[in-house]
């Protein structure tokens, strides 16, 4: 491979701006498509604990990612304006709360939206009064939002219409973390429930000593 | 054509009353439509269905109109990398003894610049129309912004 595509491979992952040449090496060697931006489950998010953006939540309260260290956490980047995705996963969501029943407690279940300039936290509000009161929608700056998109190794990328209209691109799984803020899994897009379910478990076991 | 009938009949009991019965057109059955609530009018909504094809022949649908929007269009939601993304698509195959099903985080009917918001227990009507079989108008059941499909 030559040095200007293992360039170019860098510079389509903004995630890899930070890894250094070093992480850069290890990518090539451990991707499986060379040619294709790293998946997330290859590229890890931050802990939690090393996330320090604040944002705003759909109560208007002031939240720092952080913040969420204590109790294991349900992560997962969407919009309002998106009609099949978003809703479809906060179905699912939904429905694995439902199945965790009182255990579910337990959990921060978050949407970040990928799309501040609508979402506020009004608009989340309004939207989530339909789905599980425990998910909690959080939005912010649009800087806050790159930068909480960076430190998951998250990607949204806004898409416009011929009517003068957007739709965002985004990173469609649920991230899960251990109630140390470390990383623990990501449960993907349409992944079978029977899946979902104990993988929550898994990383909520981890809190117990 | 008797066992067709039969056969729409045992499947609206099977389904419950929330089911709409299939609608049949040439060679091609439409079922299950349905769509979630929608929060006002300022987003789009998407609806589902599924088209069985009884027929030798494929065909394909080709449009989409319904007056509770001024631009309806087929889209498909694809993942790749975990990116999950929404495209436009021209048309949809419905092979010979097959079917094509529009389903949450698949293919689905794009409901822009909505003329009027989608109750939930409400229906609407979306024509389809297809290559080889012409039009057809169903109704769409709506039902909650959270739903999953027709079958809760």
């Amino acid at each position: 491979m030559s040095l200007s595509r293992r360039l170019l491979l860098g510079a389509g992952a903004v995630t890899a701006l930070g890894a250094g040449a070093l992480g850069l090496g290890w990518w090539q060697v451990d991707g499986p498509g060379a040619a294709q931006p790293a998946s997330p489950t290859r590229n890890l998010p931050r802990p939690l604990g090393e996330m320090d953006v604040t944002l705003t939540d759909h109560r208007g309260r002031r939240v720092t990612i952080s913040d969420w260290v204590g109790r294991p956490s349900l992560v997962f980047f969407g919009f309002t304006w998106c009609p099949d995705v978003c809703p479809t996963t906060l179905s699912d969501i939904s429905l694995w709360l439902e199945e965790l029943g009182p255990d579910a407690d337990r959990l921060n279940v978050a949407l970040i939206s990928v799309d501040p300039e609508r979402d506020t936290p009004e608009v989340l509000a309004d939207y989530l009064g339909y789905f599980d009161p425990r998910i909690v929608g959080v939005t912010g700056e649009p800087g806050e939002v790159a930068r909480i998109l960076g430190d998951f190794r998250a990607k949204a990328e806004r898409i416009e219409d011929v009517k003068g209209d957007y739709t965002m691109n985004h990173t469609a799984g649920v991230f899960l973390f251990r109630a140390d803020g470390s990383f623990g899994s990501i449960i993907d897009f349409h992944e079978d429930r029977r899946f979902a379910v104990p993988k929550i478990r898994r990383a909520m076991k981890k809190e117990q000593p | 054509m008797k066992l067709p009938v039969i056969a729409v009949f045992a499947f609206g009991l099977s389904a419950g009353l929330a089911q709409a019965e299939p609608v049949r057109q040439g060679n091609l059955e439409i079922d299950a439509a349905w769509a979630r609530a929608s929060i006002g009018t300022s987003r789009p909504g998407a609806a589902y269905f599924t088209v069985r094809n009884f027929g030798d022949e494929g065909d394909r649908l080709i449009g989409l109109s319904s007056p509770v929007s001024t631009m309806t269009m087929l889209h498909e939601t694809t993942l790749s990398e975990g990116i999950s993304r929404m495209a436009h698509v021209e048309a949809a195959e419905i092979p010979a003894s097959g079917e094509l099903t529009l389903e949450p985080g698949g293919m689905h009917v794009m409901l822009m610049e909505l003329a009027t918001p989608l109750r939930e227990g409400a229906t609407f009507p979306l024509t389809l129309a297809f290559e080889a079989a012409g039009e057809v108008t169903v109704e769409v059941h709506v039902f909650g912004p959270g739903a999953t499909g027709p079958a809760e």
